[in-house]
């Protein structure tokens, strides 16, 4: 099987990559706004403002909503989920699930999640699974 | 009183739908730009404003022979050719060009093509290809459970708009798939991406279409009978990144094109005599209605099960089959343009008995941008 894929990783996003790499979920937040939001950015999307700043999420999420995928796709073995998650603070982020079965019963939505991090060649990618160890 | 100040006055499909290897994608440009100028007596001298998506524009105009004065490459995915209905129209109305060319053909089935209709996203590719949803069915998809539970919609019902759909499919010849289907049926096809069956996905088609805009006043010069523009239309944008949507149970970017449109045309839902909602996948008519207006929030999928939309119901919805049996090139935006205009001329094979106000309603990409526009057969109001 081909290995999952590695995002291009632009100047904008490197700290976010490396965060994930020493096993932290980092966002940009604007103080101004008092509100974090994804994908990073250096400017803040509701008010424009460049003076925004780092902050590291909790890793805490629930599950917002997600699909089944029964289609092939590099580096997945179908069915495997993909899913939008609700992170605590506020902002969502599409993920897998991992240490879950990928099936309607096992998948409930608003069910809590958990960060955890995919090694993927050099890189660490965030994921969520749920909380409390695997369903 | 107002009166119309745009019209379309040619319109055409490409000779073939639904399977075309012998075109190369430009050759399906060509052939749906050739039947439509011949559909209005028009030759490639006489257009002098060119529109087309996902594809270069300048390479159609070449190939057609057409110098253009005016052009505009907009391409949002599907809903592109809808959109640059009202940009046409501004640009006729400002005096740019005067007779406007929209194109488009997409070899989405046998991939006769060197020009790919969606493109990349960097930040979508980023934080969200990496996780698996790389086609439209991955994608497309995310946003429904949420709405199930949130508003209600239920897989039957996502299934009857499939069915529904198919009846109005076996009135056209030139629909795809035209066999009735069963709820049943639906529920029981391949699974593509919980809960989206095979059924519930549109087709993957080789076709095009055009259509030739212009001035209310030269309409009647014409042999075909005028479609006039009511009002400007809308559009909008949310982004291509489905995650940052603002709510996963109705889309900002249909709420804000439905209502320009609405307005500006000075109508109310009840004027509406035909309806289409461009249908990749059987949500989106679900939340086109709501987000239109039609109905209220949650009340979509219930307004289709219950028959409002089939054939004799009182808002007939996508009279020709839709993406899910008609045809789905891609970007289907046009076929929906072109059913439109078919029922506004009274010649569709599922006409719509005295129909004389249609709404054209699009999404482009993954809910990612939406059009919107009002055709009627009269030329004041």
């Amino acid at each position: 099987m081909s290995e999952k894929p590695t995002p291009a990783i632009y100047p904008e996003t490197q700290f976010y990559w490396d965060g994930a790499k020493a096993g932290k979920l980092l966002l940009n937040s604007c103080p101004a706004c008092d509100k974090p939001y994804f994908p990073p950015r250096p400017f803040c999307p509701t008010c424009g403002s460049r003076e925004v700043e780092v902050i590291e999420a909790s890793g805490r999420a629930t599950l917002h909503s997600y699909i089944i995928n029964h289609l092939p796709a590099p580096g997945y073995e179908p069915p495997f989920t993909v899913a939008v998650v609700m992170l605590e603070e506020g902002v969502k982020m599409v993920t897998n699930i991992l240490d879950c079965p990928a099936e309607p019963e096992a998948l409930i939505l608003d069910m809590p999640l958990e960060v955890t991090f995919e090694s993927r060649g050099d890189l660490s990618v965030p994921q969520f699974r749920p909380a409390g160890g695997a369903a | 009183m107002s009166r119309a100040s745009i019209a379309i006055v040619g319109a055409a499909e490409t000779t073939k739908l639904g399977k075309v290897p012998e075109l190369s994608q430009t050759g399906l440009h060509a052939d749906a730009a050739l039947n439509a100028m011949a559909d209005c007596g028009l030759t490639p001298a006489d257009i002098d404003g060119i529109a087309t998506g996902g594809h270069d524009v300048a390479e159609i105009a070449q190939y057609l022979g057409i110098t253009p004065t005016w052009y505009d490459g907009t391409s949002v995915g599907g809903c592109s050719f809808i959109t640059l209905v009202r940009h046409a129209a501004a640009a006729i109305a400002q005096g740019l060009c005067t007779t406007v060319l929209i194109t488009h053909g997409e070899s989405g089935r046998s991939n006769n093509r060197a020009h790919r209709p969606i493109f990349p996203s960097m930040q979508q590719q980023e934080f969200e290809a990496i996780y698996g949803p790389i086609i439209p069915p991955s994608r497309f998809t995310l946003p429904v459970l949420r709405k199930m539970k949130d508003d209600g919609l239920t897989e039957e019902q996502l299934a009857m708009v499939a069915v529904v759909q198919r009846e109005w499919a076996a009135f056209h010849p030139r629909a795809t798939a035209r066999d009735p289907i069963t709820v049943e049926d639906v529920l029981s096809s391949k699974m593509i991406a919980y809960p989206f069956r095979k059924l519930m996905c549109c087709l993957v088609s080789d076709g095009g279409g055009a259509l030739i805009l212009t001035s209310a006043e030269r309409a009647k010069d014409f042999p075909t009978k005028p479609v006039y523009l009511r009002g400007q239309g809308g559009e909008s944008a949310e982004g291509p990144m489905i995650s940052q949507m603002e709510s996963f149970t109705s889309s900002k970017a249909f709420r804000i094109s439905g209502k320009a449109a609405f307005e500006s045309a000075g109508i109310a839902h009840a004027d509406v005599d035909h309806l289409m909602i461009y249908d990749a996948f059987a949500h989106l008519p679900v939340y086109g209605l709501e987000d239109l207006g039609f109905v209220g929030r949650g009340e979509g999928g219930a307004f289709i099960a219950e028959g409002n939309t089939r054939p004799g119901g009182r808002l007939p919805l996508n009279t020709n089959g839709g993406g899910l049996s008609y045809m789905h090139s891609g970007m289907y935006g046009m076929y929906a343009l072109q059913e439109a205009v078919r029922q506004m001329r009274g010649i569709s094979p599922a006409q719509v008995e005295g129909a004389k106000l249609s709404v054209v309603h699009g999404v482009g990409g993954m809910f990612s941008a939406a059009a919107t526009v009002v055709m009627t057969t009269e030329d004041r109001w």
